[in-house]
């Protein structure tokens, strides 16, 4: 086990991609590290260059420029197979002529390791992943959360994996499953320790399993943070609107010597903003941030959805829409109401990026 | 619970497709059964004979060694064409202008007729003028399909396979295609040989359509006619006379319409037999 490293990773399927044009390349230029031993989760929505990003590190992909290296050792050119990586893809994938024993031997037994070893890691394996009963069994014969346990269990059972990646493993699973095998997960990331890589396009998958998230758009990474960090301080209006549920409110504004104006008021902000920049300027404040007030900007309000515990609001100053989250309980103005935004909270964005975000 | 409506409407529906099948099933069926059980004579004079025509054709040993060269060939050529087919799919290529390429190369002996395979085969074999006879006799061999039984048989053989090797190709390629990359690139990690990604995840994943290439090879080959008569008409002597062509020689050459509709209704018997066994065997794991 050991950190791997991207340096100046970059991925084209083109024959011949040009530096210059952004279209041709799937994933663009990127640096990251992933420590050993983390949990990490990669989200984005579909086409951002997830999978791609996740087969260069597997060693399915070579890389059309860059390098990977897993702790010391650079192994940008290595094959799949001796990078000593897992990985779990969308649909499960067993061999269906084996028994569940087999399928798990199979990857022991591919690498010539002997037969009362793999018996010993196979049970254990079995056992962790309670299919100890079902060992016997064809593996074509069972559930889809069943296989994807095979899947993943074919990863764990080598005792020198580097890293196990899941590519959407959930997709195909039954919703009341997800959570059970969501939180199997979790506990082998404790158990086995091995560094953990999660592809998802779900914001509740991605943010209930990982410690960090690695958030991607349009073949670049956006954000690298922890949960609370990509609520608190999206570093992109894509974060702000991608995760959140609803997404975060992002409105025009204007900022003139430092002030920042939206709809003809001053609005303060978290984010100090010197001067008058260039470029589309925006504020971006999240649902929860926003409240009923006595005084403030003047709103009407057009549409009230109820989602359990609390109620979004959609009110309209202008032509802007702005949604609130207030809680269950909370009673609306009912003719004049205003809104406030909490200064604390609210971030100011120059063509798309946080102010002050590095 | 209201009593369901009865509308015997529905017979209407139906009544095409019974007409249907009846004209071109049931009836010349049941004509061929009732010429086996009657022994006919000219001026259309038919006496009931019961099973002796069965009994006949059970017993007689020329219907044994047809069956049995039927069994020799059938056995031979599917045990070449689903091999080679296989091999033949696995070494393809998956994508780009090639494919399209092989596709259009495999599906060409598809599209000839049997009575023309069977005509360009034997100029193709004649040992003085035809490319394979001129080329073998060359190399000292002793080859003349006309006269020599393991020459007839050999050509009558290759024949086949040339003709039908594509169809199991074309089967067995689908059934490649067909396969998620993941399970590749699964059996990449898992540090799988080619061997063992053939054995547990392309042949799995080909078996039903090998299934459906070994039962019509089985079906075609063992109804097969056309070929082997325009190439050695069932010679040198009686070596290359398979079951159809039996037939033919009893029904029409000597005109026992009797012990010809018996030999037919035992022939499609086997067939459909084979079929069944070879199909329940198949499938037999299918479920589990």
């Amino acid at each position: 086990m050991s950190m791997i490293t991207l340096k100046g990773i970059r991925h084209s399927y083109m024959p011949s991609p040009s530096l210059a044009r952004d279209d041709d390349w799937a994933l663009k230029e990127m640096s990251l590290e992933w420590s050993d031993g983390g949990a990490y989760a990669l989200l984005g929505p579909s086409g951002c260059g997830k999978t791609t990003l996740l087969n260069i590190i597997s060693g399915l992909l070579i890389p059309t420029q860059g390098e990977i290296w897993f702790g010391d050792k650079n192994v940008t050119e290595e094959p799949a197979d001796t990078r000593n990586i897992a990985q779990v893809f969308q649909f499960p994938v067993v061999y269906d002529t084996m028994t569940v024993y087999d399928n798990l031997a199979f990857p022991l037994r591919n690498r010539g390791i002997d037969e009362a070893l793999v018996d010993k890691r196979v049970r254990e394996i079995g056992d962790m992943l309670d299919l100890s009963d079902r060992l016997a069994t064809r593996a074509s014969g069972l559930t889809a959360d069943g296989k994807q346990k095979i899947s993943l269990g074919r990863g764990l059972v080598r005792e020198d994996v580097n890293v196990i990646m899941f590519d959407e493993p959930l997709t195909v699973i039954d919703p009341h499953l997800k959570w059970v095998l969501r939180s199997k997960l979790k506990e082998l990331h404790q158990r086995v320790g091995a560094t953990m890589i999660y592809v998802t396009h779900d914001q509740t998958e991605a943010l209930t399993f990982a410690d960090q998230v690695v958030v991607m758009h349009e073949g670049g990474v956006v954000q690298i943070g922890t949960p609370v960090e990509l609520f608190e301080r999206p570093k992109h209006t894509f974060v702000g609107h991608f995760i959140g549920s609803p997404g975060m409110n992002v409105l025009p504004c204007s900022i003139d010597n430092g002030q920042v104006i939206f709809a003809g008021q001053q609005v303060q902000t978290v984010d100090m903003v010197s001067g008058a920049p260039n470029g589309r300027t925006e504020i971006g404040i999240r649902p929860e941030f926003v409240s009923f007030s006595e005084q403030g900007l003047a709103v009407s309000i057009v549409k009230v959805i109820d989602v359990g515990r609390a109620s979004i609001v959609e009110v309209r100053h202008a032509d802007h829409i702005i949604k609130l989250l207030v809680p269950e309980g909370t009673s609306l103005p009912s003719a004049e109401a205003y809104i406030q935004f909490a200064p604390a909270h609210t971030h100011v964005y120059i063509n798309g990026w946080l102010v002050g975000g590095d | 619970m209201a009593a369901k409506t009865t509308n015997q409407k529905a017979w209407l529906f139906v009544l095409p497709v019974i007409v249907l099948v009846a004209f071109n099933a049931v009836i010349p069926l049941m004509t061929v059964v009732n010429y086996s059980v009657q022994e006919t004579f000219g001026n259309n004079v038919f006496f009931f004979e019961g099973v002796r025509w069965f009994a006949d054709v059970l017993h007689s040993e020329r219907f044994h060694a047809s069956l049995l060269r039927q069994m020799a060939f059938t056995g031979t050529i599917l045990a070449i064409e689903i091999p080679l087919g296989v091999a033949i799919a696995l070494t393809m290529p998956k994508e780009g202008v090639w494919v399209s390429v092989c596709l259009v190369l495999m599906a060409l002996p598809l599209l000839i007729p049997w009575n023309v395979v069977g005509a360009m085969w034997n100029i193709f074999a004649l040992p003085e003028i035809g490319l394979l006879g001129r080329v073998l006799n060359g190399l000292g061999f002793d080859y003349n399909f006309t006269q020599g039984p393991v020459a007839a048989w050999f050509t009558t053989i290759l024949m086949d396979v040339w003709h039908w090797t594509s169809l199991v190709v074309l089967l067995a390629y689908a059934g490649l295609r067909s396969i998620p990359d993941a399970y590749f690139q699964a059996a990449k990690i898992d540090g799988a040989g080619s061997w063992a990604v053939f054995r547990h995840i392309q042949l799995p994943k080909m078996k039903r359509v090998l299934t459906i290439a070994v039962l019509l090879r089985l079906m075609d080959s063992f109804m097969i006619y056309t070929e082997p008569f325009v190439l050695t008409g069932g010679g040198p002597g009686n070596t290359t006379t398979f079951l159809s062509i039996d037939l033919v020689k009893i029904a029409l050459g000597q005109f026992d319409l009797g012990p010809a509709a018996a030999m037919s209704l035992i022939y499609f018997l086997i067939v459909l037999l084979l079929c069944w066994v070879f199909y329940t065997l198949m499938m037999k794991n299918e479920d589990q």
